[in-house]
């Protein structure tokens, strides 16, 4: 797959363009200790609400500390958050789905009954109602968008699971004895990859926002910690002062979430084709 | 419409509907540790005489199933529980907050799809690579900016370009229309972008699509108009997709709602529950979820009922 992926990256400018962005900003994010920023915890109090300048490239915050280091490692905060939910969002919505789509009857029946439940909520709301149960925090934010997020996997991956399991390899295995955890986990999922990977992108493009909205809400990450959506609201309040604080943190938070809705959207053409009609 | 399909989908309904009901009532029961304590912990000294008054009130000492009968008694005869720290019925509460909420909404879901229906048709219009790339990125930006930003940095230009011209807040209509509307603006501006980018590309999208049908071609060949043929024949098979979209989008106009009108400074259901959520006020988030939950999925029961008018062979499925 790894090649046809490098084919693929060759042939498509939108989707370079989308990878390059993506792989930046994921890459500042893991090596952001490596790479000399200054402290985001550093306050200096002689600096405060600075705009950009040679110092602080982005300008200093209402605690003197540099906005620059803050977004860097504020992206690290999403990503981390995000990527945990999304990654537990797909393993809970994946299996569910894949089960009703192999199962079929009352499993299928009954599990996507109670997808449809959690579907039913707006999807802000629900991660709303399930941080004021868990208490405000990253982790809280992280179980919030992984629960919303799953009846979207489950159903987004239970159709294309439908057509695999009727397939006749799948039904080959099954007139040859294999069981049904192997059937699932060397036919199904390997062929639910593209799907994966392509709606793992844009849905990770959507948690982006939520947590990002969490967070500005007071519901997600804790002062003092670096997060794109406390940023902006601290910044909101001395707007009038210096807006670059709240205004670099929303465009940082525009790239983070366009960036990964690109590489899906583009994925989605390139990858496979069919998948417009799957889903 | 046939008879089957709407007894289906009425069934749909009411599985859903009693799912969140039970999901929305066992929240307080999700609670870690002792639910009780931690309600009054925001507010008052915690003893045991107090908690146990506030289980009894809130008829936590009573088994679960009974709790539950009693609750959704409570709910069909409009009674949602009480607030905890105002004593009030949390409907009293919820009413005060419901307008401001319901009309921000409203008026995104008007704009958004409204704009988006004559947006998406004349981007139909241009094709080719070029074109393509451009609806692409433009539709994922507006998609994917951040509507509380976009309030912000709307703030901000208009504090700085039309200084005096007050944006924050909220007059109720029958007071006061024009400052009522004039608040509005900027609010559904931004609430409504990414519906609008969404929605303007799948139109288009559509448009494409019943553009290269056989109907078309009819159309063409009888000597219709350019105009005539975008706007009555390919439109009006667009729109079957589009219907369901604005259904769905508009869960998430009411979570954005929540952020907008904290940006906003508007008095709604947003406000209202985040405030709940500060002093732990359980039957108000409790009620305010139901609420908005609710309406919004009668709000997609209907839309699938009006998706099954205009396209008739969905009902026959």
């Amino acid at each position: 797959m790894s090649t046809a992926l490098l084919h693929v990256l060759r042939q498509n400018r939108l989707l370079r363009f989308a990878a390059a962005l993506v792989a930046l900003q994921v890459g500042l994010a893991l090596l952001v200790p490596l790479l000399g920023f200054q402290d985001p915890y550093l306050q200096i109090m002689a600096q405060r609400i600075r705009p950009p300048g040679p110092e602080h490239l982005l300008g200093t915050d209402q605690l003197g500390r540099d906005v620059l280091a803050r977004i860097v490692y504020g992206y690290r905060t999403s990503l981390l958050t995000c990527g945990a939910a999304v990654a537990l969002a797909l393993l809970m919505g994946g299996s569910i789905g894949m089960l009703a789509a192999y199962y079929r009857g009352w499993t299928d029946r009954l599990l996507m009954r109670m997808m449809d439940v959690l579907f039913a909520f707006p999807i802000l709301l629900l991660a709303i109602g399930i941080i004021a149960v868990l208490g405000p925090s990253s982790l809280s934010a992280a179980y919030a968008i992984a629960i919303v997020y799953t009846p979207i996997f489950a159903r987004l991956l239970r159709g294309p699971a439908l057509v695999i399991c009727e397939s006749e390899y799948v039904q080959g295995a099954k007139a040859i004895g294999a069981s049904d955890a192997r059937i699932l986990a060397s036919h199904v999922l390997p062929n639910l990859m593209s799907v994966i990977l392509v709606q793992a992108s844009i849905l990770l493009s959507a948690a982006i926002l939520v947590e990002a909205s969490l967070s500005f809400l007071g519901l997600g990450a804790r002062p003092p910690t670096p997060s794109l959506g406390l940023m902006l609201s601290e910044g909101r309040n001395f707007l009038l002062l210096s807006p670059w604080p709240a205004v670099f943190a929303g465009l940082a938070i525009l790239f983070l979430s366009f960036g990964f809705n690109l590489l899906g959207d583009a994925l989605r053409d390139t990858l496979d084709p069919r998948l417009r009609r799957a889903e | 419409m046939s008879r089957n399909f709407l007894l289906i989908r009425l069934a749909d309904l009411i599985v859903v509907l009693f799912g969140v009901s039970v999901l929305v009532f066992l929240m307080i029961r999700f609670i870690p540790g002792d639910a009780v304590a931690i309600m009054l912990g925001a507010n008052t000294e915690i003893t045991p005489e107090r908690i146990a008054e506030l289980e009894s009130r809130l008829g936590l000492d009573l088994p679960v199933l009974q709790q539950y009968a009693l609750w959704l008694t409570g709910v069909f005869h409009g009674d949602l529980g009480t607030s905890i720290w105002t004593g009030r019925p949390v409907t009293q509460e919820i009413g005060a907050s419901l307008w401001p909420t319901a009309q921000l909404t409203l008026l995104s879901v008007i704009v958004g799809a409204g704009l988006s229906v004559p947006l998406g048709a004349f981007m139909a219009q241009s094709r080719g690579k070029g074109s393509e790339v451009a609806v692409r990125i433009g539709a994922i930006a507006g998609l994917t900016i951040p509507s509380f930003w976009l309030g912000i940095v709307s703030i901000l230009l208009v504090a700085k370009y039309l200084p005096g011209v007050s944006m924050l807040g909220y007059v109720p209509f029958s007071q006061d229309p024009l400052g009522n509307l004039q608040r509005m603006i900027l609010p559904v501006f931004a609430l409504s972008l990414p519906m609008l980018a969404n929605l303007s590309r799948l139109v288009r999208t559509a448009m494409l699509d019943a553009l290269s049908q056989d109907y078309i071609r009819t159309a063409r060949a009888k000597g219709a108009g350019r105009r005539r043929i975008v706007y009555h024949h390919a439109l009006r098979n667009a729109l079957i997709p589009f219907v369901t979209s604005v259904g769905v989008s508009i869960g998430y106009l009411l979570g954005g709602a929540i952020v907008v009108e904290q940006v906003f400074a508007i008095p709604g259901l947003g406000r209202l529950i985040l405030g709940a959520i500060a002093e732990r006020n359980y039957p108000l988030i409790q009620a305010s979820i139901l609420v908005v939950t609710a309406s919004f999925v009668v709000i997609n029961f209907l839309v699938d009922l009006l998706y099954a008018w205009i396209d008739p062979r969905i009902s026959r499925q």
